[in-house]
């Protein structure tokens, strides 16, 4: 295992809950209760858990977006919580953050070369002025957007695309971690493809360290080398991404993962659904001893009075740490590893996009139009069009972007 | 309805074109590009032609006419138009032309002092109360309240007849200024903090935070670039308002006094004869008019050029 680069130590964030004319504090929402993981270098950490259970709290807290009620970040040795301004502003260089929804992570009125130079404005010694804008070329190049764009506005781009730019000015400052609150939420299923293959490609080309808020269990347990489950605030579970999915011990895990649907009509209700009664319980008033006992078909006494521990329980093959007195394994997913199948040539491949292949193809294939359409105002329309896998090719057809001639184009390599 | 349509097409036509070849070269910044879509749109060209007319006749109004708007004839009173006095002449006998230019300088004055100074001061305010939120908004929040329940008129009486007395022309215009903007202050500060409360939780604020932006850096260049728009928009509105506030103050006798000159004071005089002789009452009041509507206009076309959704 590489070494640990950031920790959090016992994470509480409770909001308060004023009400009243006096605006008394009559409670707190427990968003994060008590949450504890390591991250080491280069590795993915995804966390999952439903609405409100509080990942992206978390994801905040470790940013320091908001200061924690109690407990700690520690990056490489450093507890952000106890650092001045000035050591601050050097520790954001190597955390930084993608939000959840493209279309307000973005400042509309500025350029895209301004947003995604923005942060060497703040940090104006990381590159000199001089070598900025080429820098954000570079960039953009590196997240498959063509560097030609960078004095266009947002809103001139797919969803996916403004995703890309969020990723582009999250990496800019080569961090060490990225938080990604649920970058590929707000995404329709065959974009999220596409920017989760970008973030595993820049993560092995620059090493980062992600930790991964989402819901998705598929695209997690994709993307994860560790996975931690959250219910209600806490961590139910945490190990690696074998562990939590094929050996899960905690009961909340197993009915989550018991909840995936299989593509496979034949199994069609012959699996095991477990199905939970009752909803979950309000963060401003938790349970008693372990948060889960209320939903929780394995609960006894013990489970309502005290609260298990997060820590190493047997999963039958090894250990793995759980938050349940009663942790036992309990197969859910059935894993096929199909990575020796040739894939159907007959569907679009899960193959990499390659963004530079594709700028260079939209490159030369923008210059041709350009020559073709003469004035030249047409042309710089047709490099709008991203974010489709390579060969993927009757996507150009509807395109009512795309002019006759772009399309001869397009089609002859 | 359809030549702004063609306009529009045409328009986007040449921002393709201007893609073209400024996609790589150049850059573009907010307001160049405001300045590129705003010189296409005729209503521009309009507008901003006669606030420059209200402009050159504030500070030359030697310009346009040679009359001494003070020389009065009294036998001429009430005269028609004609040749020799154009707008004819009012109960003193002044020529009306001449009064109307030279009474555009306290209009632009007043208006443009007082949307200045409550635009810098309510802004501020608005901006550091949104921002900061908390106890400090409730305070500033309650503070505005109190000021807005003064009803303008009522309490700009109040503030002009306490403030000592004075035939100075600059004096009065500073006075009158001073009490729009003590009345007027709240509602440009209540418009910036509710922008700045809608801006601020968004993620690319957050974003700025997390880069490790300065406050006053996430305020100037994220918040304060999304939420000038309304106060644009308003404060160009008020800014004919206060135009009409200047004149009733005038013509209520507060404001500016005679020997001053102003279009509402000549409005004012001009009531005696509303039914005999209504061209003393109809070139003041058109004048006021025109200077109040152009520069809603031009706020109008500024909103719509610093929107680029809307390009």
């Amino acid at each position: 295992m590489t070494e640990v680069i950031l920790e959090a130590r016992d994470l509480v964030k409770h909001y308060p809950i004023k009400t009243g004319i006096l605006r008394r504090t009559t409670g707190h929402v427990k968003a994060v209760d008590g949450v504890s993981f390591e991250l080491h270098r280069g590795e993915t950490l995804g966390i999952v858990g439903e609405s409100g259970c509080g990942k992206s709290t978390l994801g905040r807290l470790i940013m320091r977006l908001e200061e924690p009620t109690s407990g700690s970040v520690v990056f490489e040795g450093q507890e952000m919580q106890k650092a001045s301004t000035g050591d601050m502003r050097t520790l954001r260089r190597d955390i930084q953050i993608v939000f959840q929804d493209p279309y307000t992570s973005l400042n509309p009125r500025m350029t895209v070369g301004d947003i995604i130079g923005e942060p060497f404005e703040i940090h104006p010694d990381v590159v000199p002025k001089g070598g900025r804008r080429a820098r954000v070329q570079e960039l953009l190049d590196l997240v498959g957007l063509n560097p030609e764009h960078i004095n266009r506005y947002p809103h001139q781009f797919s969803g996916g695309q403004r995703q890309r730019i969020g990723i582009a000015r999250g990496i800019a400052l080569n961090p060490k971690v990225l938080v990604c609150d649920e970058p590929v939420s707000a995404l329709d299923v065959s974009v999220q493809a596409q920017v989760v293959n970008l973030m595993e490609k820049l993560q092995n080309e620059l090493g980062l360290a992600y930790i991964f808020i989402a819901h998705d269990l598929s695209v997690v347990r994709h993307i994860s080398d560790r996975v931690g489950v959250m219910y209600l605030g806490k961590m139910a579970e945490l190990g690696t991404e074998d562990e939590v999915y094929q050996l899960p011990t905690h009961p909340y895990t197993q009915a989550l993962l018991s909840a995936v649907p299989v593509p496979d009509p034949t199994l069609r209700g012959k699996r095991q659904q477990i199905v939970l009664v009752g909803d979950v319980p309000s963060p401003a008033n938790p349970p008693s001893g372990c948060r889960f006992h209320t939903r929780c078909w394995k609960a006894q006494e013990v489970c309502k009075v005290e609260e298990p521990q997060l820590v190493d329980r047997p999963d039958g093959e090894g250990q793995h740490r759980s938050a349940c007195h009663f942790a036992e394994p309990r197969p859910i997913v059935d894993t096929v590893d199909v990575s020796h199948l040739e894939p159907d040539e007959r569907f679009a491949t899960p193959e990499v996009v390659d963004p530079e292949a594709r700028a260079e193809r939209e490159m030369s294939a923008s210059e041709e139009s350009r020559i073709a359409a003469g004035d030249g105002s047409e042309a710089v329309e047709l490099p709008r069009e991203h974010g489709s896998t390579p060969g993927d090719e009757t996507r150009l057809v509807g395109n009512d972007e795309g002019q006759g001639g772009e399309e001869g184009h397009r089609r002859q390599p | 309805m359809t030549e702004p349509a063609i306009e529009a097409v045409s328009e986007q036509k040449a921002v393709g074109a201007l893609d073209a070849r400024g996609d790589v070269g150049e850059a573009r910044s907010l307001w160049s590009d405001a300045w590129r879509a705003m010189r296409k749109n005729p209503m521009f060209w309009i507008s901003a032609g006669m606030i420059a007319v209200f402009i050159l006749m504030s500070v030359w109004p030697s310009l346009f006419t040679n009359t001494d708007p003070a020389y009065a004839i009294l036998e001429r009173s009430r005269e028609r138009p004609n040749s020799n006095a154009w707008f004819g002449r009012n109960i003193q006998g002044y020529d009306i032309y001449a009064r109307c230019i030279y009474g555009a300088r306290a209009s632009i004055l007043v208006g443009l002092m007082t949307t200045i100074a409550v635009v810098l001061v309510g802004g501020a305010i608005g901006v550091f109360a949104g921002y900061k939120g908390g106890w400090v908004d409730s305070l500033l929040s309650r503070i505005g309240d109190v000021f807005f329940a003064i009803p303008l008129l009522l309490g700009a009486i109040i503030i002009l007849v306490s403030l000592p007395r004075t035939t100075n022309y600059w004096f009065i215009i500073i006075k009158v200024v001073l009490a729009l903007m003590v009345l007027g202050w709240p509602s440009i500060a209540r418009l910036m903090r509710s922008s700045v409360i809608q801006v601020k939780p968004n993620d690319y604020v957050q974003a700025a935070r997390a880069l490790g932006a300065s406050p006053w850096r996430v305020i100037r260049s994220h918040i304060l670039p999304n939420a000038l728009a309304p106060v644009i928009v308003v404060s160009t509105i008020n800014l004919g308002g206060y135009i009409a506030a200047e004149a009733t103050l005038s013509f209520l006798g507060i404001g500016l006094q005679s020997p001053a000159i102003s279009w509402g004071i000549d409005i004012s005089a001009a009531i005696v004869g509303l039914r005999t002789t209504p061209h003393m009452l109809l070139y003041p009041s058109l004048f006021l008019s025109l200077a109040v509507l152009a520069f809603i206009m031009l706020g109008d076309v500024v909103r719509d050029a610093l929107d680029p959704k809307n390009r």
